[in-house]
């Protein structure tokens, strides 16, 4: 019998596959498909102080192995979430953090506290690495001063865990990550989408309504995986590993890299299933391998 | 309840240049109730460049025999790698996904269909007839070549065509045939499918005449099951999934 549990600072999972926020809607969307109560964790779609409508449509676009979105953010507002969808999905046995974002420090604030008093969530993962927004966002992921700021801030507000997802959109990714573990980050999970761009040749015009968009899916897996590995060797904190995983080989992967846990996103989407089978198959990884506990293949790279 | 099944091809008869029509066999497991208007999302593998899954609208269901036939028209890589799928092979499909049409207040109703459109009307109108309404049809295309399957249409109730080169039915758009330009119209629900300025016009028609019109959108999506919120459609109540809260809305709560 091999132990699939790890820890995520004060969070307990009962294996290390947790969905990427936005693409696992508020986990209902999956319930005819798999059992939720077997996931590590869901984070739950982005969720502001303010309902927003996010952008026009196209917000879509099919890329090689992988696939540009320009969501923009649509949500319901935490209010709504607390009142209407918070009671729905209480009830899974899995740990269900809030993917927070805002366009100013005070909203992030403001809904991380609202969080706070949510018996059944123990935790929330702080956006700070949004594309698809104008205002805020990745604005406050970019800069290593900003990302600082808006992680103390809610860091002063919130008492359970909190997690900071950053933006791969930057210089060095090791800086930012440092910078908010300093500001009390208990974790942080990377990596958000990549900037990207699709263009019609027929209509010459841009696919998305935004123009630009967030890129995700296998294309990015490598990026991802240098990321975590460069961030590994920068903090001490756990780190969330996420780009492009679509089977249980990735997913070791990015633990051998130095993440604690994963995020399964834009597979879900080809999929419904792709989180049981990636459970599975780290099972029976570490059976074959002679593993007893898949905490043993964190930071397990070798490179001598 | 939605699914994720894998179908055997049973056939697969090419219709025109770019249209087939796929007949899918289900495995072990029952075919679940399904709507008409309701889609499927299909996965395609071995094809370079294609990483989603693609949204077909289902084209007939029978029970007895336990399948479902698709109408592919071949519009992308993704599309064309489908109907090269050859008979034996599987299709693995995400279904029965979105609301579809609804049964009308009406016994006078017409089913309007352009280009590939007409796919889910085939088993709106079994439907329907099941329901003892006799189901209209008035299927648009550029030209005769792109009519496809009008026997199988013409065994639940009558056609017409329009053609936009005239070479059958009448010349012109949907909205030109005869049966759009009487003073009154005999019919009181419109169900449609096609490109989107032939569903605007249709949805003007209908407020102009009081008629209820049931649109059924063609939005690109990613996950089909209303979690990535890629398809959405502007209505009343603000952006809603075209995968979810449609395929198939009143074009009224519709905000074109």
């Amino acid at each position: 019998m091999v132990d699939l549990s790890v820890k995520l600072g004060s969070l307990e999972l009962k294996n290390p596959v947790m969905t990427a926020s936005g693409t696992f809607g508020y986990g209902e969307e999956y319930e005819d498909f798999i059992d939720i109560h077997s996931l590590g964790g869901i984070v739950v779609k982005g969720t502001t102080l303010h309902p927003r409508q996010g952008n026009d449509y196209p917000r879509m676009a099919e890329t090689p192995m992988g696939m540009l979105n320009a969501v923009g953010l649509q949500n319901v507002g935490v209010d709504q979430f607390i009142q209407s969808i918070y009671p729905r999905i209480k009830h899974y046995k899995t740990n269900i953090l809030v993917n927070v974002s805002g366009s100013t420090v005070e909203e992030y604030v403001e809904t991380a506290e609202k969080i706070n008093e949510l018996e059944s969530i123990p935790g929330i993962e702080l956006n700070i690495s949004c594309p698809n927004v104008k205002e805020g966002g990745m604005a406050f992921g970019t800069s290593c001063p900003s990302a600082i700021a808006v992680t103390s801030a809610v860091r002063d507000v919130y008492k359970k865990h909190l997690m900071v997802k950053l933006s791969p959109n930057v210089t060095s990714i090791a800086e930012i990550a440092k910078g908010v573990e300093g500001a009390g980050a208990d974790s942080v999970s990377l990596i958000n989408t990549l900037l990207g761009m699709a263009i019609d040749a027929h209509s010459r015009r841009p696919v998305l309504s935004t123009i630009t968009g967030g890129l995700s899916g296998a294309a990015v897996k490598p990026i991802a995986l240098r990321m975590v590995w460069q961030v590994a060797n920068a903090v001490k904190i756990p780190i969330v590993g996420m780009g492009g995983i679509s089977s249980a080989e990735d997913a070791i992967e990015f633990m051998l890299a130095g993440a604690t846990a994963v995020e399964i996103g834009t597979a879900n989407f080809i999929d419904p299933r792709i989180t049981i089978q990636i459970i599975d198959g780290i099972r029976s990884y570490l059976e074959s391998h002679q593993m007893n506990s898949v905490q043993n293949l964190i930071g397990g790279l070798i490179t001598e | 309840m939605k699914y994720i099944h894998d179908f055997t091809i049973v056939s697969n008869e090419r219709q025109t240049t770019d249209f087939v029509v796929l007949t899918l066999q289900a495995g072990e497991a029952p075919l679940p109730e399904i709507h008409p208007g309701q889609f499927a999302e299909v996965r395609i593998d071995g094809a370079p460049g294609v990483y989603l899954r693609r949204p077909l609208s289902i084209h007939d269901v029978d029970y007895d025999k336990q399948q479902i036939k698709l109408l592919v028209q071949e519009v992308g890589k993704g599309t064309k790698i489908l109907t090269q799928q050859a008979v034996g092979s599987m299709v693995n499909m995400v279904y029965p996904l979105g609301k579809g049409y609804d049964l009308p207040d009406s016994k006078r109703v017409l089913l309007v269909g352009g280009g590939c459109g007409v796919a889910p009307l085939l088993f709106l109108g079994r439907h329907l007839k099941k329901n003892g309404i006799s189901p209209r049809f008035l299927i648009g295309t550029r030209t005769s070549a792109n009519l496809v399957r009008l026997e199988a249409y013409n065994e639940l109730g009558e056609v017409m065509v329009t053609t936009e080169d005239g070479s059958a039915g009448t010349k012109g758009y949907v909205i030109n045939h005869p049966v759009m330009r009487t003073e009154e119209p005999d019919f009181d629900w419109i169900y449609t499918c096609g490109p989107e300025p032939m569903m605007k016009i249709l949805a003007k028609y209908a407020d102009h005449h009081d008629l209820t019109c049931q649109v059924s959108l063609e939005n690109h999506m990613a996950c089909g099951i209303g979690a990535c919120l890629c398809c959405i459609a502007p209505t009343k109540d603000g952006n809603k999934c075209t995968c979810t809260d449609g395929p198939v809305f009143d074009s009224k709560y519709l905000q074109w």
